[in-house]
C-alpha cells in the first residue's frame, strides 16, 4: 500500500474492525477501561476508532493516537469477544501505519525506537547496556537518575555477572542414567531474558535434559521481534523473523520460556505471510505447553510454599495455554496452588509499556499485586520477564515483597 | 493542534477539570453508537462526573445554557438510548461505581449509577444473595442503565423486571433539582404515587438517577439447569406452554434456534449445544431442593413427551455456567455472521409462540434477510436477530423493513413491540402501532412534568412531535391548574 501523509488502514484491517458488533462484553476485561472508565481506553471504543480512521472519518488521526498508544495489546478482549474479533492484528496494523506515515517525533520515541533496534535486537550491546546499568545501580546511579525523573523507578534489578551468561550454545545432551526420549528440542532465548534471567532459561534446560530431551541452542538465532511489531514496526521485525527462521531450520521443535516471544514466534505465519514463517510456528511450543504435552518423567524437587500462578496475557489469551503450567506446577511435590482474583488480567507490563505509560501502568500494575496480597501468597509464578519485573516492583510497592519465579523453576529435579 | 475551546466546554472544564471532559471531535467518535449500530452520530461532549454534585453541576450548566444532553452507562442499549448527535452533551456515569450500602437484614443495597449488574451480585455473593434481573450484558451494564430501560433477562420470568427490584433513586432533574423518589430504605412509601415506578424505563428522559436502591434477593436453596434439544421448534414452543400451563414456575426458560446455536458453537462462547438440533431449550428451576426435585421431573417428562432428542443437567456450578455461557454470548456471536446486528425485542403472548415464529421466519425469507432466533421464551419475549451488511444501503433498508413488519406481526397477536430493550430512537416510528395519539400525549405530558424544556435525552422512546406540542403546552397549563403565574426558570 502507498503511503499517503495521513495514516489510512488497508481494507484487511478495516474488515477485522467491522467483526465487532459493539456488545460491550470485552469491557471489563480490559485493564485500561478498568482503570480509566474511559469508552476511548476500551476495546469497543478503540475499534471504533480505528474503524472511523479507516473510513477516511478522522480529521486529526495525531488526536485519537493516544489511545490506541495506550493499548496493552494483552489481547484479553480476543477472549472475551463472541464475535471473533482479531483485535491484536488490528491494532498492529494502525500502530504500523500511524509508524510509516506519521513517526513518533520527540527525544522519548527516538530513544525507544533506536534502543529498540540498535541494542535490544543485537545481543552484544544489549549485554554491553545492562554491564553499564548494573555499575549505574550498584553505585547508586540508577536511584538518583529516578528521583530526579531521569530514569524511569522500574527498572529491573540487573544479576551479577556470573548470572548474565549466555546460554552454552551447540548441542546438550541428557546426563547419563537418564532415559533418552526421541524428541530434540531446539531452545530460543531471546532478548532481554539471557541477561536478566538467565537463571530461568538454565532451570529449562536443566529440566528438559532430566527429562531425557536432547537440547540444542542455535548461535545464530536473534530477538524475536515482539516489541517492534508492537511499536508499529513489523518491517523490522520480520528482519528479525527470517534470521530466526534460518536459525532453526533443521530443528523438529522449538521451545521458548518466555510467553510474550512465544506469542510472536507462533505468529511468525503472519508477520512473514509465507511458507516458512506457518511452518516456524507450527513447529514453536512453549515450554510449559510442551512439557505437560511431553509428560514429566523426573519428579521436581519439594518446594513447601503456598503459591499463586498468574496467567501472562501473551500465553493465556495469545497462545491459549491456561492449564498445562498449573497441572505440571500440581506435580510439585508441597507446593499449594492456591486461585487468586482475575489471573488472566494484565500486570501491565506489557514490554515496554510500563517505561512509556508510567502511570497507567503502574494503576494496572497495583492492581495486580493487590489480588495476590489479597490471595496471602508467599511464592507468585508467571512465564514471562516483563511481568515478572512488574508484579516484583508492585508487590515491593505494597510492602508485601514475595519472590516471584518462572514455573519452569519449580520442575528442575532434586539434585 | 490548538483548537478554540467554545465557553460552554470550559465551564465543564472548570467543574470538572480537563481529563473529565472530552470535546476533541475525533475522540468522540467512541460514542457514536451504543448496540443499536444502526444510529451513529457523535455528541458535542462527553463528560465523566463522579459524585451527585458533579451530576448537578454539570446539569444546572446545561440547563442554564440550554444545551440538550444524555446520560450513558456502559452503551451496551440496544435501542440507541444513549446515542447522542449534535448539540447534545453526553454524561457518561461509568466512573460512579461505587456500591454505597448494603443491608443484610432489609435486604437492599444502594448503588451509584455506574455500578455494573454482575458486580453488585459479586458484592454480595458472600451474603448468600444477588441482583435478580440479568440481562445477557450483565457482565458490563450498569444499574443506572438497567434502571432508565427497565431491563429485562432470563431470569426475569420468575423475578420480575428491573421495576419490581428497584426500591427508590435520588435523581438530578432536568433542571438540576435533586429529588428523592421512593423510600430511602428496603419498603415502598406508604402511600402516594409510584414514582420510582414512574422513572424506571423512561429512557433517561426524566432525569439522571446518582443513587439508585434496589432489592436483594436471596439465593435459592437449590438450582437445577437443564437442557433439552429439539428436532424442531414447534417441539420446543410447545413444551414451555406444557411447562407453564402445569403452574410450574421456572426461574429462566429460554429458546435458541438452530441458527443461533450454530454461531454460538463457533466463538468462545461454545456450551456444547447440539448443533444438528433445531431448536434447544434451557430451563432453570430454582427453590427449596424437594421441590425443585418434583418440578424437574415434571419438565423431563414434558419434554420427553414433546420430543426432546435428549437430556442434559447440570450437576454443579462449572456445568451450570457453561450451559448458560452460549446463551449469554448469543448477541455478540451473531457478529461472526454479518458485520451488522439489528437485535429485535418483541413481546407476544406465550401461547402464540409458535404462530408468531413461523410468521417472523417468513417476513425473514420474503426480505431475503438472515435472521435468527433467541427468546425469553416464558415471557412471550422474542429477540429476532437480523444480520446484515450496514455498508449496503439496500441490505439496511431491507432489514429495517422485515424488523418493521415483525414488530407488526407482535402487535397484531396481542403482544407489545419491545419487551426490555425500550423505544429508543429505534422504535419511534413504531411506536404508532400500539399507542393511540391520546396515548403519547399522556406520556408526553408526564415527561413534561419531570422535564419541561425537553433537554433530557430529546427525541427518544417518543415520537418528537407529540413530546414537542406537550412541552410547549405544559407551561401552560400548569400555570392554568395551579392558577399560579408562569414561572420563568
Amino acid at each position: 500500500m502507498a503511503c499517503s501523509s495521513e495514516p489510512r488502514l488497508d481494507p484487511a484491517a478495516h474488515a477485522r474492525s467491522l467483526d465487532c458488533v459493539h456488545c460491550g462484553l470485552c469491557l471489563p476485561t480490559c485493564p485500561t477501561w478498568q482503570v480509566t472508565q474511559l469508552e476511548t481506553e476500551s476495546p469497543r471504543g478503540r475499534i471504533l476508532l480505528m474503524r472511523a480512521l479507516a473510513e477516511g472519518r478522522v480529521a486529526d488521526p495525531a488526536a485519537i493516537r493516544p489511545f490506541l498508544d495506550h493499548c496493552l495489546d494483552c489481547r484479553a478482549c480476543e477472549t472475551t469477544c463472541p464475535s471473533g474479533v482479531h483485535y491484536g492484528e488490528l491494532l498492529e496494523a494502525t500502530r504500523a501505519e500511524y509508524e510509516r506515515c506519521a513517526p513518533q517525533r520527540g527525544v522519548k520515541a527516538w530513544l525507544v525506537r533506536t534502543l529498540l533496534w540498535h541494542v535490544v535486537a543485537r545481543q552484544p550491546r544489549l549485554r554491553a547496556a545492562i554491564a553499564l546499568l548494573r555499575h549505574a545501580e550498584r553505585s547508586g546511579l540508577l536511584r538518583l537518575a529516578a528521583r530526579l525523573g531521569l530514569a524511569p523507578r522500574s527498572v529491573p534489578r540487573i544479576p551479577p555477572r556470573r548470572d548474565r551468561r549466555p546460554l552454552p550454545t551447540g548441542l546438550h545432551l541428557p546426563p547419563p542414567g537418564v532415559r533418552r526420549r526421541s524428541v530434540r528440542v531446539a531452545l530460543f532465548t531471546g532478548c532481554v531474558m539471557e541477561p536478566l534471567f538467565g537463571h530461568v532459561h538454565r532451570a529449562m534446560l536443566q529440566v528438559l535434559l532430566a527429562n531425557g530431551f536432547e537440547v540444542t541452542v542455535p548461535a545464530t538465532q536473534r530477538c524475536c521481534g515482539a516489541l517492534l511489531v508492537h511499536s508499529g514496526r513489523p518491517d523490522r521485525a520480520r528482519q528479525l523473523a527470517q534470521q530466526n527462521v534460518a536459525a532453526f531450520a533443521d530443528c523438529d521443535v522449538v521451545v521458548d520460556d518466555a510467553a510474550g516471544c512465544g506469542c510472536t514466534l507462533g505468529e511468525y505465519d503472519r508477520l512473514l505471510g509465507d511458507d516458512a514463517g506457518a511452518q516456524f510456528a507450527r513447529k514453536r511450543r512453549d515450554v510449559m505447553a510442551f512439557l505437560h504435552a511431553e509428560g514429566l518423567s523426573a519428579t521436581p524437587a519439594e518446594c513447601r510454599a503456598r503459591a499463586a500462578y498468574d496467567d501472562p496475557c501473551h500465553l493465556c489469551h495469545g497462545q491459549g495455554v491456561r492449564l498445562q503450567p498449573r497441572a505440571l506446577l500440581a506435580q510439585v511435590p508441597g507446593l499449594e496452588l492456591v486461585a487468586h482474583a482475575r489471573p488472566e488480567e494484565c500486570c501491565g507490563s506489557a514490554g515496554i509499556y510500563h517505561l512509556l505509560h508510567g502511570e497507567l501502568a503502574t494503576a494496572i500494575g497495583r492492581r495486580k499485586a493487590e489480588t495476590l496480597v489479597a490471595a496471602d501468597v508467599d511464592l507468585v509464578l508467571t512465564g514471562n520477564p516483563g511481568c515478572m519485573i512488574q508484579i516484583d516492583n508492585h508487590l515491593r510497592a505494597l510492602g508485601h515483597p514475595r519472590p516471584v519465579r518462572h514455573p519452569v523453576e519449580l520442575l528442575v529435579p532434586a539434585p | 493542534m490548538l483548537r478554540r475551546v467554545p465557553p460552554l466546554e470550559r465551564d465543564l472544564v472548570r467543574l470538572l477539570g480537563a481529563p473529565r471532559v472530552l470535546s476533541q471531535p475525533d475522540a468522540l467518535l467512541a460514542w457514536e453508537c451504543d448496540g443499536f449500530t444502526v444510529h451513529r452520530s457523535r455528541p458535542r461532549a462527553v463528560v465523566l462526573p463522579e459524585t451527585t454534585a458533579e451530576v448537578q453541576a454539570v446539569v444546572r450548566l446545561l440547563h442554564a445554557a440550554r444545551v440538550p444532553f444524555v446520560p450513558r452507562g456502559a452503551g451496551t442499549c440496544l435501542s440507541g438510548g444513549p446515542t447522542a448527535g449534535g448539540e447534545t452533551v453526553v454524561l457518561d456515569l461509568a466512573r460512579m461505581r461505587r456500591v454505597l450500602q448494603i443491608s443484610t437484614a432489609d435486604l437492599f443495597a444502594v448503588v451509584q449509577p455506574g455500578v455494573v449488574n454482575l458486580d453488585l451480585t459479586a458484592a454480595v455473593r458472600h451474603l448468600g444473595l444477588h441482583y435478580a434481573p440479568d440481562p445477557s450484558s450483565q457482565s458490563v451494564c450498569t444499574i443506572g442503565g438497567n434502571l432508565a430501560e427497565n431491563s429485562g433477562g432470563p431470569h426475569c420470568f420468575k423475578y420480575g423486571m428491573t421495576t419490581d427490584h428497584v426500591l427508590g433513586a435520588l435523581v438530578v432533574l432536568p433542571d438540576g433539582e435533586l429529588a428523592r423518589l421512593g423510600g430511602p430504605a428496603g419498603t415502598r412509601p406508604p402511600h402516594g404515587l409510584d414514582l420510582p415506578g414512574l422513572f424506571c424505563g423512561s429512557e433517561g428522559t426524566f432525569g439522571i438517577a446518582t443513587e439508585i436502591t434496589v432489592r436483594l434477593c436471596r439465593d435459592p436453596q437449590s438450582v437445577r439447569t437443564l437442557l433439552f434439544p429439539f428436532a424442531a421448534m414447534r417441539d420446543a414452543c410447545r413444551t414451555v406452554s406444557d411447562i407453564v400451563g402445569a403452574g410450574v414456575v421456572p426461574a429462566a426458560l429460554e429458546i435458541l434456534d438452530q441458527a443461533t446455536i450454530r454461531a454460538v458453537e463457533a466463538s468462545v462462547y461454545r456450551a456444547g449445544y447440539p448443533l444438528e438440533a433445531k431448536a434447544v431449550l434451557l430451563v432453570e428451576l430454582d427453590g427449596p431442593t424437594e421441590v425443585t426435585a418434583e418440578e424437574a421431573a415434571e419438565v423431563r417428562a414434558f419434554a420427553q413427551q414433546n420430543g426432546a432428542l435428549r437430556i442434559e443437567e447440570a450437576t454443579d456450578a462449572a456445568e451450570r455456567a457453561r450451559l448458560w455461557k452460549g446463551r449469554k454470548g448469543a448477541f455478540g456471536a451473531m457478529g461472526r455472521l454479518a458485520t451488522d446486528l439489528y437485535v429485535l425485542d418483541g413481546v407476544v403472548p406465550r401461547t402464540r409462540l409458535e404462530e408468531a415464529l413461523e410468521r417472523i421466519t417468513a417476513i425473514g425469507a420474503r426480505h431475503g434477510v438472515v435472521l435468527n432466533n433467541v427468546f425469553h421464551a416464558g415471557d412471550g419475549n422474542l429477540h429476532p436477530n437480523i444480520s446484515f451488511d450496514g455498508r449496503d444501503p439496500d441490505a439496511t433498508a431491507r432489514t429495517i423493513a422485515a424488523g418493521h413488519e415483525i414488530l407488526r406481526v407482535c402487535v397484531e397477536l396481542g403482544g407489545s413491540i419491545t419487551g426490555e430493550h425500550g423505544v429508543g430512537s429505534e422504535k419511534l416510528d413504531h411506536i404508532g402501532m400500539m399507542f393511540t395519539a391520546t396515548d403519547l400525549a399522556v406520556m408526553a405530558r408526564v415527561r413534561a412534568v419531570f422535564d419541561r424544556d425537553g433537554l433530557c435525552n430529546p427525541g427518544k422512546a417518543l415520537p418528537q412531535r407529540a413530546a414537542c406540542a406537550e412541552v410547549a403546552k405544559w407551561p401552560q397549563m400548569v400555570a392554568r391548574v395551579l392558577g399560579e403565574p408562569e414561572a420563568g426558570r
